[in-house]
């Protein structure tokens, strides 16, 4: 039984702003089914009464204390960006509306 | 008359007032020049570690705790994962199913009425960085300051049947979050935002329509006034046999009218999943007990200790406990000693208006409150009648200092002395003879036309009571 069809895999890939063809849609449809279908021995597992596990560490509470720390230098933050323009990484227009 | 029940549902987004931001150490600073303030936590690197701060934790349950939630005694953060440029990592570090604080309310007051408005949850997230969009189309800039600010996002029940009902719970909202100080709750600098749910239904149905959401509200009136078009705006396409889509609508005080920004297919799908980043939190009795003994008295409190302990008006006790700031001035005046209707009567007249005239608050002119106690003093012991108090005011809230002080220099000071002022109003009534005959043949405004060419004369100077009880005595004697 096919537990990942085609048209999930393009809705996924969408979602992640990946771009494939045909042949390559075929292929992750069918390596995902074999990745889920590994995954669901879990399913096999009785986990009444378990609480999910949410974290493999099991501690709580780490935190840091709210003490200001040097940032970058500005040059350095925008560095790897390829577009700038006053101090700020320059990107294509975003239009929400319209 | 409309045969449809709205319903209204606020989501609010409130920035905390921290030092650093939510994960890293970065200075968490509005204005600074732009991206200045970023390393290579906030700003998505591979490989790096945020850590939680722990004093976003305090402020986002003692927001909690004032909102009447109920504390999560554990909880985790998720990843909520979307791309859009203003945010580097591609997910914001957010809490999906364990928020940190669940079923609270806020009180509001309607036409003398308390209603409570359900907090649905409230949870602990982080900002993104601003897009500055250029003029010219050519593209938008970004600034990542903001990225990593911790945020509260604050959900409502959808309990409010008028868009009235979402400005009050809007300005009970801020005022709280002011009175706890953990953020600085300015709209016009983004510390606040809003987005709005309304629906609307026939009366009688229990099951609620489809809703829009409003966007770009940047002010609580643009809120109240987006939401009374909306509703308009579904009664009538349900009217006309249609139906309301689900969509997100964007409102344009210009037009007054709110237009679609995106519809229901480009709706989002988040992939929420457990932060491994971040570790679980545990917060026991203790932690709560903690935060909760730093809680101030709130504003309804206030409010309601200034109707029995000073006898105000409940009309001033909501005004006066609107601001923290306008409240504590209040309460320091009253402490000087003067009395609190008076006081009241000062901060919601000349006071306000002079504030609301220059966009100012209370905490930014020299006046202290121990300067109004006194002038309120000076009034009540008749050392300056209330038109000089006026004048006298006019310096007070521009310059500070003592009224007292003003009062000498300007020699200021009401005359009361009744031989004093005998003679001052001799030769001023000998001119209006006629004036004061016309008040004896019965013409009742004779009287206030010779009161007032003495207030002129003396320039204002003259204790008015005085001088009625004079100019009558002079009169009977014709």
């Amino acid at each position: 039984m096919s537990r990942i069809d085609e048209e999930q895999v393009k809705y996924v890939a969408n979602l992640a702003r990946l771009s494939f063809n045909d042949q390559e849609i075929k292929t992750f449809t069918t390596q995902l089914d074999a990745i889920i279908g590994f995954a669901e021995q879990l399913n096999e597992l009785d986990t009444e009464g378990i609480e999910p596990t949410t974290h493999v560490l099991d501690m709580y509470n780490v935190m840091r204390e709210d003490v200001v720390e040097p940032s970058l230098p500005r040059e350095e933050a925008l560095k790897n960006a390829p577009l700038q323009e006053d101090g700020q990484v320059k990107v294509p227009l975003i239009m929400e509306a319209d | 008359m409309s045969n449809f029940e709205t319903v209204i549902g606020l989501e609010v987004h409130v920035e905390l007032k921290t030092k650093t931001k939510a994960f890293c150490g970065c200075a968490n600073q509005f204005g600074a020049e732009p991206n200045t303030n970023t390393c290579p936590i906030c700003l998505g690197h591979p490989g790096v570690l945020p850590i939680l701060n722990h004093e976003a934790v305090d402020y986002a349950i003692k927001a909690a705790l004032a909102l009447n939630c109920e504390i999560s005694r554990e909880t985790k953060f998720d990843r909520k994962n979307y791309f859009y440029p203003d945010n580097p990592k591609a997910y914001q570090i957010s809490q999906f199913d364990q928020p940190i604080g669940r079923n609270g309310y806020i009180e509001i007051e309607l036409d003398g009425e308390k209603k409570r408005i359900g907090v649905h949850r409230l949870h602990l997230e982080e900002d993104a960085g601003k897009l500055n969009h250029l003029e010219d189309g050519s593209g938008s800039l970004v600034d990542f300051n903001r990225v990593g600010t911790p945020l509260i996002e604050i959900v409502s029940e959808a309990d409010m049947r008028d868009p009235h009902e979402a400005y009050l719970y809007l300005e009970k909202l801020k005022a709280i979050m002011q009175y706890i100080d953990v953020s600085d709750v300015k709209m016009e600098e983004g510390s606040l935002r809003c987005d709005a749910n309304i629906s609307i239904r026939p009366f009688g149905q229990t099951t609620f329509g489809t809703k829009t959401e409003l966007k770009n509200l940047n002010s609580f009136t643009f809120v109240e006034k987006g939401l009374a078009y909306e509703e308009k705006r579904q009664e009538k396409v349900l009217l006309s046999g249609g139906e309301v889509v689900q969509e997100t609508r964007r409102y344009n005080d210009a037009t007054k009218a709110t237009t679609v920004m995106r519809g229901k297919e480009g709706s989002e799908d988040y992939r929420y999943f457990p932060e491994p980043d971040i570790i679980k939190l545990k917060i026991d009795q203790e932690w709560i007990d903690r935060i909760e003994a730093e809680i101030p008295e709130l504003p309804d409190s206030r409010q309601k200790r200034y109707v029995e302990e000073f006898g105000l008006p409940e009309y001033d006790a909501m005004v006066l406990t609107q601001a923290k700031t306008m409240s504590d001035f209040f309460q320091d005046a009253v402490a000087e000693g003067a009395d609190a209707k008076l006081v009241s009567n000062w901060l919601m007249g000349d006071v306000s208006a002079y504030l609301n005239s220059k966009y100012k608050t209370i905490d930014q002119v020299p006046m202290t409150a121990k300067g109004l106690a006194k002038l309120v003093q000076l009034i009540e012991k008749g050392t300056i009648s209330s038109k000089i108090a006026k004048k006298v005011f006019k310096d007070l809230i521009e310059k500070g200092g003592d009224p007292e002080e003003i009062v000498k220099a300007k020699g200021l000071v009401q005359i009361s002395d009744e031989g004093a002022l005998r003679e001052m109003l001799a030769p001023i009534l000998e001119a209006n003879k006629q004036s004061m005959i016309d008040y004896k043949n019965g013409k009742d405004r004779a009287l206030g036309f010779l009161v007032g060419q003495v207030m002129k004369q003396t320039h204002g100077k003259a204790n008015p009571k005085m001088v009625n009880k004079i100019i009558l005595e002079e009169i009977d004697k014709l």
